[in-house]
């Protein structure tokens, strides 16, 4: 079902490196929800990330647009990019880190961090912003991941 | 502008935390400059937990934590050119 409770409010997923297979089945299923909210996605990330993105999904069904990580992040620092939510991935001190920055740089948006992978208690504890957490040990399998974010973003019921 | 892997950086640390990286710069260097994520710098936008300790060396050296999504945070000595004066401008020398 389509919501218009976000029309075409931007929303920006920052992607970390994606060493832990759960970033990539996570942000295509975030990217297609959030877009069904009436979002409009764009999608940051390192050229290995966006292509294991757009190979995933050729048809560009889920993940919408894409930009190179380091270019969002000037363009933001610029002012010339905004978003109303931004979501960012991190299962390492890089990505608490980029985290961070988002929050600095977006000061007004809504942020949701993904804290996932084998330190992922570890890394939450380090995020001492002003933010959203969803906070899961997954590696390989993101269902405990995907129910957490469902509840964040009020898809549960829809969902379960 | 200069692209920072050109400017064959030497690694002072590697795998750092953004404590770690600003604890080394405030311990090394005798000039400290505070700045915010987003701080543009050669061809790059520091990322990390605001404030970021940049060092100045030598007069002629530049301190910096350097961030990739796959690696971690470096923190890197490279020679400085004009971004010296420019941080010195733009930055505090306050958290």
């Amino acid at each position: 079902m389509t919501t218009q409770a976000h029309k075409d409010e931007p929303a920006l997923l920052i992607f970390g490196c994606p060493e832990v297979p759960v970033q990539a089945a996570i942000g295509l299923y975030l990217a297609g929800r959030l877009a069904e909210d009436s979002y409009d996605v764009l999608s940051a990330g390192n050229p290995s990330v966006l292509a294991l993105l757009r190979v995933s999904d050729w048809r560009r069904h889920y993940i919408g647009r894409t930009i190179d990580l380091d270019r969002c992040i000037g363009e933001v620092s610029e002012k010339k990019r905004d978003a109303a939510l931004c979501v960012v991935f991190a299962h390492n001190d890089a990505g608490i880190s980029y985290a961070a920055t988002m929050r600095y740089l977006l000061p007004e948006a809504r942020l949701v961090v993904i804290v996932f992978g084998r330190n992922a208690e570890e890394l939450a504890a380090g995020v001492e912003f002003p933010c959203e957490k969803v906070m899961e040990k997954a590696v390989h399998n993101p269902g405990k991941l995907k129910k957490g974010i469902d509840e964040v973003f009020g898809w549960r019921a829809s969902t379960s | 502008m200069a692209c920072i892997d050109e400017l064959n950086p030497e690694v002072l640390l590697r795998g750092a935390s953004f404590a770690e990286c600003r604890a080394l710069v405030e311990k090394r260097c005798r000039e400290v400059y505070y700045v915010d994520p987003g701080y543009a710098i050669f061809d790059t936008h520091l990322i990390g937990v605001p404030p970021i300790a940049v060092g100045v060396e030598e007069d002629t050296f530049i301190i910096l934590p350097y961030t990739k999504p796959c690696y971690g945070t470096f923190l890197i000595r490279v020679p400085g050119g004009e971004e010296v004066e420019r941080l010195r401008r733009k930055g505090r020398r306050r958290p």
